[in-house]
């Protein structure tokens, strides 16, 4: 993440992206497939760390091995198998998208971390070191049992999250750039999927 | 390639200001835009805080006024500063200068530094 001056002399925060150049690698059809969507390859992998059946779907293509490998519905850009998609071919200034990716690993959290819990924002009223307990977990003799779902204290992050709305600011086509306002999720250098709203 | 680098180097404009360090005493000349009117306020302390790099390189500058200490933080690509000048040179012997918060009066004070030779 970095941030950006406006036009107005407004600081944006904003994220870079390479979104590209990607690969046609498959394209799939109703009358093949019983639905149409394009599969896109993006950056390089090792051919040792390709497995056999990957390398021959990558042939097929007539590409090299690719690091991810994800499918689009409803992609209606009309390139053929094999064919370069670049950023521009998708994206322009102003567009509307949303960024899906696996965030940041947080670690065994408790419940304030985890799931907003407010905590005893209190150093009185007999509260001693329980500032950030997650309080009650339900009823005592009816029902007997801790209700499934029970927000508690565990793993946090890493999980899959799709961020919602998020604009381009930017487009830089030659160095298959672009620049999104806000945060996406993941860490620097992370893989993620960029979705355009139609 | 880096590219969060080459972003700015497209993006955003390079400024050019007087050089000056944690412990000098500056003005910053501020763009303020209210509505739709345009004025420049001045702000001048001691700079307290250089931090960070390249584009988001930014200073903090602290003043007393009215008795009451007040900082503020500008970044050096902000467009909105119309300029810098340095009022004094200050002597300070380490690069972050909170120390100066906790002091009042004529403890607050940095000691000029004589320049010998011109930086």
């Amino acid at each position: 993440m970095t941030s950006i001056y406006d036009g107005a002399g407004k600081n944006v925060a904003c994220t870079v992206v390479e979104a590209g150049p990607c690969v046609v690698t498959q394209v799939k059809t109703e009358d093949t497939d019983g639905y149409s969507a394009v599969q896109l390859g993006f950056g390089e992998a090792k051919e040792k760390n390709t497995t056999q059946p990957l390398l021959g779907h990558f042939q097929k293509a007539g590409t090299t091995p690719k690091r991810k490998v994800v499918e689009f519905r409803n992609f209606s850009i009309g390139k053929a198998l094999g064919e370069e998609v670049n950023v521009a071919d998708v994206f322009t200034e102003g567009d509307t998208i949303n960024a899906i990716g696996v965030t940041k690993g947080k670690g065994f959290q408790g419940v304030v971390k985890r799931h907003g819990f407010s905590g005893v924002n209190d150093q009185t009223h007999g509260q001693h070191n329980r500032g950030r307990a997650p309080g009650s977990i339900g009823a005592s003799s009816f029902p007997s049992k801790v209700f499934k779902g029970m927000r508690m204290a565990g793993r946090d992050g890493g999980q899959q999250v799709t961020v919602k709305n998020l604009r381009v600011l930017k487009v830089f086509p030659e160095q298959n750039l672009i620049l999104v306002k806000g945060a996406i999720p993941g860490h620097k250098g992370a893989t993620i999927i960029l979705e355009k709203k139609i | 390639m880096d590219a969060i680098k080459f972003v700015h180097e497209q993006l955003t404009a390079e400024r050019k200001f007087p050089a000056f360090r944690p412990g000098d005493n500056v003005t910053v000349n501020y763009k303020i835009i209210e509505g739709d009117k345009e004025r420049v306020q001045a702000f001048r302390g001691d700079v307290i805080q250089i931090k960070g790099q390249g584009a988001t390189k930014t200073f903090t500058v602290r003043k007393i006024s009215n008795g009451v200490g007040v900082e503020r933080i500008f970044p050096f690509s902000s467009p909105n500063i119309v300029g810098i000048e340095v009022t004094k040179r200050g002597k300070v012997r380490r690069s972050k200068l909170f120390y100066l918060r906790g002091l009042v009066g004529k403890k607050a004070r940095i000691k000029e530094r004589k320049l010998i030779k011109d930086n």
